[in-house]
């Protein structure tokens, strides 16, 4: 091993504003976490193939004792099966964090020179990308079992936008739980649990008309519902213009609440 | 700041709930210098590292780093500082020069310094063939170096080493040393925690060691082992063997108190240049037909600076200290 560790030319950091830093070391760790992923295959081969197996079970199982007034069981169906794949995928966000924690590279970021907020929101966007992945493998995998969506580039680019949006909203309330609890196991059961009742309590699977009424007060007016009937809207080509904006109102709501939260959290958790 | 410690810590505090993690801590590392920090699990060294890195605020009491204030000035400190050790980790996905390259960027580094000053400090810490590997197939060894190396990516005045060489093979341990000597000929301050009074005693200039969260006994490793009272040479002597003869044979050699445990027929002889007498008073013990089951020759660790300091052992298992084994590797989990 060479003695000599220090080299003569300077290595002299770059001087930017606080904000451009804010942004450009977000980006570093966005990289960084997306550099990991087909580093561990197995995690995004099991996350694809959960919401694939979904699809399947849906379309040929469910499908033929569910009837949909005005279209296809499948094309109802894949409104559902986006929005609640984007919403278990952001799950990823708290158990990343946990993780980073207890492997002590938060302790290594926290010692640098560099923004506070980029473990955030470098977290959040890396899985805002990664769930563009999955949303694209699910399309795929919807054309495949007869999927066809009948609204415009503009309607299907919404329904997309919204899906994403709802993906980035639901990381930062994961992040929150993921900082809340104290381990990496605790962060992946608590962000996941109550995800179940959310998103089978919604109009992604079936219509909320079919249920008993006490469910059907909490199912009309739960955000998944909104959302994934705001996604449906578009890409049936039967937009609802008050869906959509209850749809974005609740995810922007979403964020107003959690993003100090999770930094909250954040706050809190590292101070030990 | 020519004249000012290079790490400065005066009254430091931390409770946690009822436990005192620090308990008026005070600590000073002359630039340039390794100060060794020394205690058992819990005994507030990392808490007092993590201080001192800006990771966490004293309840209580001050500590500059390199002239600056670890609260009010703690964002141009970070810029100043290289931590590695136990709890700083690297990422294990990425490939070592991935790492460093990340690192570099998070100290704001421009992306072509980054990268050159990564590809530098693999060559220089012995990694350029796992480079593009991923640190997961690192071995500790490798991987404590390039925890290492990416603390030195600005070449920070003062660096911080968490029980650095926790868990390596003596080899490793040995190349890890290397490291620091080299660091601080160079000009480096380092503040090294260790549970280890032979790793202090080969690096550090200063010695502090630690115990519920205060400073119980500071000075250059000799002073230290002067205090808890140098070699000694312990014998435990045969059924048969006159205990009272025995201690005739040794006095001689012994340069302080002889301790004798009548129950365990134990004699324990402070001595100097314990080696070189090794053999005459075996010679001696011989010719006065006196029986040895066991001889050992025993410098002071860690558990006997403990022992003499607190009455208790430094490791956490109240079990008689072996000196052979080395004191408990338990890593304090969090």
């Amino acid at each position: 091993m060479s003695r000599d560790v220090r080299i003569d030319e300077p290595l002299v950091p770059q001087t930017r504003s606080a904000l451009y830093w804010t942004f450009a070391d977000a980006l570093v760790l966005a990289k960084r976490n997306l550099t990991q992923i087909p580093r561990i295959p197995e995690e995004l081969i099991f996350s694809t193939i959960q919401p694939i197996i979904f699809v399947l079970l849906f379309r040929y199982v469910f499908g033929g004792a569910i009837a949909i007034q005005g279209t296809t069981y499948v094309n109802y169906l894949m409104a559902g099966i986006f929005a609640q794949t984007v919403i278990f995928g952001s799950t990823t966000t708290g158990i990343g964090l946990a993780n980073d924690i207890q492997k002590g590279l938060v302790d290594r970021f926290r010692s640098l020179p560099m923004a506070k907020s980029a473990v955030l929101t470098g977290r959040t966007l890396s899985d805002l990308v990664r769930n563009v992945f999955v949303v694209a493998v699910m399309w795929i995998v919807g054309l495949l079992v007869g999927f066809r969506p009948a609204g415009g580039f503009l309607y299907l680019a919404g329904a997309v936008g919204l899906l994403l949006l709802v993906s980035f909203a639901f990381s930062w309330i994961s992040a929150t739980i993921g900082l809340a609890v104290s381990s990496v196991e605790a962060a992946q059961s608590a962000g996941f649990i109550w995800l179940f009742p959310l998103t089978f309590a919604s109009s992604a699977f079936v219509q909320t008309k079919t249920m008993p009424s006490w469910l059907r007060a909490f199912a009309e007016h739960q955000p998944v519902t909104l959302v994934v009937d705001a996604v449906r809207g578009l890409l049936l080509d039967q937009p609802d213009a008050t869906k959509i904006w209850q749809a974005l109102a609740w995810c922007i709501g979403i964020l107003i609440v959690f993003v100090p939260l999770a930094v909250l959290a954040y706050g809190r958790r590292t101070a030990r | 700041m020519s004249n000012r410690p290079a790490i400065l810590a005066e009254g430091l505090q931390k409770h946690y709930g009822k436990t005192h993690a620090l308990d008026g801590l005070d600590l000073v590392a002359e630039e340039g210098t390794v100060l060794g920090v020394l205690g058992p699990n819990g005994a507030g060294k990392t808490t007092a590292v993590r201080i001192l890195t800006t990771l966490l605020k004293p309840d209580a009491g001050h500590a500059e780093v390199a002239g600056l204030d670890v609260v009010k000035d703690a964002n141009a400190l970070r810029a100043r500082i290289g931590l590695a050790g136990q709890y700083a980790a690297v990422d294990e996905y990425l490939t070592g020069y991935e790492n460093l390259k990340m690192f570099g960027q998070l100290y704001h580094l421009s992306g072509a310094i980054a990268k050159r000053r990564a590809t530098e400090l693999l060559e220089r810490f012995d990694l350029v063939e796992a480079a593009g590997r991923p640190v997961k197939t690192y071995s500790g060894g490798m991987r404590r170096r390039l925890d290492l190396a990416a603390s030195l990516i600005v070449t920070p005045p003062v660096i911080f080493l968490d029980e650095p060489t926790t868990g390596l093979d003596p080899r490793g341990r040995l190349a890890m040393w290397d490291v620091i000597s080299s660091l601080v000929s160079e000009g480096t301050t380092v503040l090294l925690t260790t549970q280890y009074l032979e790793e202090a005693d080969q690096l550090a200039k200063q010695i502090m060691v630690i115990d519920h969260g205060r400073v119980i006994a500071k000075g250059t490793a000799d002073q230290l082992k002067e205090q808890v009272g140098g070699e000694r040479l312990e014998l435990t002597i045969g059924q048969g063997g006159n205990l009272e003869a025995a201690l005739q044979a040794v006095r001689p050699y012994s340069i302080g108190e002889v301790q004798v445990d009548k129950q365990t027929r134990r004699l324990v002889i402070p001595v100097a240049r314990g080696a070189q007498q090794l053999a005459t008073v075996i010679r001696d013990l011989a010719a006065a037909q006196i029986p040895l089951d066991d001889l050992a020759l025993r410098r002071p660790t860690l558990d006997d600076v403990f022992l003499t300091l607190t009455g208790r052992a430094a490791t956490e298992e109240g079990e008689p200290t072996d000196t052979k084994a080395e004191p408990s590797l338990a890593r304090s989990s969090r």
